[in-house]
């Protein structure tokens, strides 16, 4: 055990020790807001660039007025489509709208003529735009005025509420938890490879080196892998740390020279939540502080710290052993196959299934199997999992740990003294069968 | 000191140690002789616990090998290499560490050997920043570190230019003075003949022979006279091979074919003045053939 320490203590250090470490600390932090505030720049640009797009509307029936907006404006003057389509050659309209003779009842032949591709946006908003008049007009035709009609529309929002089994009840939000999923999901599939690699690249250094048979006449190869994965993972979850407590401190600081008062409003409506239960057409930002506070944060930390960590646990087994198996990193590709599948598998889930429908049946087992659990189950648990599936899935992933790190060993332990051969997926399996 | 019993080990089908029986006495320089492939690394292995025998012991001081024996082995790996981004000292410590010493034992070690090699100033380098000799000295202290009771080396003199390699070979007979056992694994046999007190010879997993250089050389015959004659009055016998001659002095070999000393020199004085006339002993490497050749005869 105490030399297990040592070799994490190595790991640790050597790592956390380069210059690199600190620079990739301290910088990423900085490098999304900045990539972030990049785009942003680059949109806002955009539209206050963007002149205003004039189409001339070709209108046949005589019955449609389109109302310009920030980006079109629309032009009717009686021209021919021939016309028309000569002020777009010349460059004087941006494109031509063409509305034929047609049966409201079933309109058809529309046509949208412009030098360029449309965008979908503008084609979604001139159809969006042409269905509403269809359908004033027609409700016209059968004697409803458009004033009352006006009258009579209205928005409506649902609000989702989950029952708890003590009869509490707990405003929820798709969007919020949907983020949370992501987010989580995202950081944790990004921490096992980022971190797997590293453990790949600690070994095929020191088998390549020749380190590793001086290693292993002071220690047993299980200790040196054991070693490797958690000085490593220690590594990660510094950085981490690191990363949380950087951006919190930016961001308050930001809003605080920014002169918002988040904060003091959060805290407030925070002190008071039977106010804003009963008052829950508070505004949207008061409704999802309120579902941020409806999720049980201790339970979803907690859950995060543990799949994170068992996640990485799992993985960093499999890619210490085929670390071991090749003799340089280009080799490794072959091996990285049964890591790259389970891992894509997950991830993809959390998009396909997990964070569309968390109660389904496909994510129900993409959060069960511990390959897939670790990224998948955070998509799930802000909201709320019950309990015995929690259990099972995380007893599942403390297996597969075992069992991924027993499987591990026996590779490790072989190919670590094996050099100059390129073994294939049969050679791995004689290893794994061969007692000692 | 070391004392070997029946061990076996294979590797699927092929046999690298087979019945292998072997004491290493305490204190000297014992040679692990053979061709590559022989064993001998397998053997190594074994005796450092990297890996396991199918069968049979390893006994170090009386009891069999344990976690214990680690701190009092140095291991020398023919392929070796260091961490090349971490300091000589870090290094040095990480290494005393794993042998079992405590902290403050290994800078106080450390310290010593950097001295005693006077490259204290070395410490806050890293390896990459070393020449290759330079390297091959932290390597060689990384060794005896844990001041250990045997020394195994394999192939202890490839990679070493020969002013390092002539370093080497004192700091071994250094050790050798203080009482370490060191165990040495060559393929290169006419290299250790001056250096090692005992030998074994192993080939195709099956150790062949073994005992003092002394004993080996005694037991195996002269297999040639070297002679020379001058005012030759005679033709020589074709069986004897002349190898110059001039002016009537001639240099020849003669076999020894179960004649005695003394008779070849008697047969010898007829044909002229004897010069010079000297045994030839097989050198290790001969005795080897001669023991593969016998072996597989049998």
């Amino acid at each position: 055990m105490h030399k297990v320490l040592l070799v994490i203590q190595r790991e640790y250090l050597a790592r956390v020790k380069k210059k690199s470490f600190l620079i990739a600390t301290l910088l990423t932090p900085l490098i999304f807001p900045a990539i972030m505030a990049v785009f942003v720049w680059i949109a806002v640009e955009e539209k206050e660039n963007q002149s205003l797009r004039v189409i001339e509307v070709v209108d046949e029936t005589g019955l449609f007025f389109m109302e310009s907006s920030e980006q079109y404006a629309f032009s009717s003057s009686e021209k021919s489509l021939e016309e028309a389509k000569v002020l777009v050659n010349t460059g004087e309209r941006y494109g031509v709208l063409y509305l034929p003779k047609m049966e409201l009842s079933a309109p058809q032949g529309i046509q949208f003529y412009g030098m360029e591709n449309p965008s979908t946006s503008l084609i979604g908003y001139l159809e969006g735009a042409l269905k509403r008049k269809i359908e004033d007009q027609r409700l016209y035709a059968k004697g409803i005025d458009p004033n009352v009609l006006k009258e009579i529309r209205t928005d409506v929002k649902v609000q989702s509420l989950t029952l708890g089994e003590a009869g509490e009840e707990k405003i929820t939000d798709a969007t919020v938890n949907y983020a949370i999923g992501f987010l989580s999901g995202i950081l944790i599939y990004l921490f096992i490879f980022i971190y797997g690699n590293q453990i790949m690249q600690g070994v095929i250094e020191e088998k390549s080196t020749r380190i590793v048979e001086i290693l292993v006449s002071s220690l047993k190869p299980f200790q040196l892998m054991m070693g490797k994965i958690v000085g490593i993972g220690a590594v990660g979850l510094t950085q981490f740390l690191i990363w949380v407590l950087l951006v919190s401190t930016l961001s308050t600081v930001v809003m605080g020279v920014l002169g918002m008062q988040m904060p003091q409003q959060q805290a407030m409506e925070m002190a008071n939540p039977e106010l804003m239960a009963t008052s829950p057409d508070s505004g949207q930002l008061g409704e999802i502080l309120q579902v941020i506070h409806g999720i049980d944060f201790v339970t979803l930390v907690a859950a995060f710290v543990f799949y994170f960590l068992g996640g990485y646990l799992l993985y960093g087994a499999l890619f210490a052993a085929v670390g071991a198996a090749v003799d340089a990193p280009s080799d490794a590709q072959q091996f990285m196959f049964p890591i790259t599948i389970p891992l894509l598998v997950g991830y993809m889930g959390l998009f396909v299934f997990v964070l569309q429908d968390p109660g389904s049946s496909t994510s129900f087992w993409l959060s069960i199997i511990p390959l897939t659990s670790p990224i998948a189950m955070m998509g799930r648990i802000s909201y709320g999992v019950p309990f015995w599936e929690l259990g099972l899935s995380m007893g599942l992933l403390v297996l597969g740990f075992f069992g991924t790190t027993w499987l591990a060993a026996k590779i490790y332990r072989i190919g670590i003294l094996m050099h100059g051969t390129k073994p294939s997926y049969k050679v791995l399996w004689k290893w794994l069968r061969s007692s000692n | 000191m070391l004392e070997i019993h029946q061990l076996n080990k294979a590797y699927g089908s092929h046999k690298a140690l087979t019945d292998l029986n072997l004491v290493v006495p305490e204190g000297g320089i014992f040679g692990l002789l053979g061709p590559n492939g022989a064993g001998k690394t397998t053997l190594i292995r074994i005796i450092n616990q990297i890996i396991e025998q199918d069968s049979g012991e390893v006994v170090m001081d009386g009891q069999r090998l344990s976690g214990e024996s680690i701190r009092k082995i140095g291991y020398l790996p023919e392929e070796r290499g260091l961490y090349k981004k971490m300091g000589v000292w870090d290094q040095l410590i990480y290494f005393s560490r794993i042998k079992g010493l405590t902290a403050s034992e290994a800078k106080h070690r450390v310290q010593l050997w950097l001295e005693k090699f006077d490259i204290a100033s070395w410490k806050n380098k890293k390896i990459e920043d070393l020449s290759k000799g330079m390297a091959q000295k932290i390597q060689f202290i990384a060794t005896v570190i844990h001041e250990p009771r045997l020394l195994i080396l394999d192939e202890p003199f490839s990679g070493f230019d020969p002013v390092n390699a002539a370093l080497l070979k004192d700091e071994i007979l250094e050790l050798k003075k203080t009482g370490t056992t060191i165990l040495l694994s060559t393929h290169r046999m006419e290299s250790v003949e001056l250096l090692c007190d005992q030998v074994a010879m192993i080939h195709k997993s099956k150790k062949i022979l073994d005992g003092s250089i002394r004993e080996i050389k005694s037991r195996f015959r002269p297999l040639e006279i070297r002679a020379s004659i001058d005012q030759l009055n005679q033709e020589l016998p074709s069986h004897w091979q002349v190898e110059s001659r001039e002016e009537g002095r001639v240099e020849l070999v003669l076999p020894v074919n179960g004649q005695s000393p003394n008779q070849l020199l008697q047969e010898l004085m007829a044909f002229g003045q004897v010069t010079s006339f000297q045994e030839r002993f097989p050198s290790m490497e001969e005795i080897f053939i001669q023991q593969v050749n016998a072996s597989g005869h049998a």
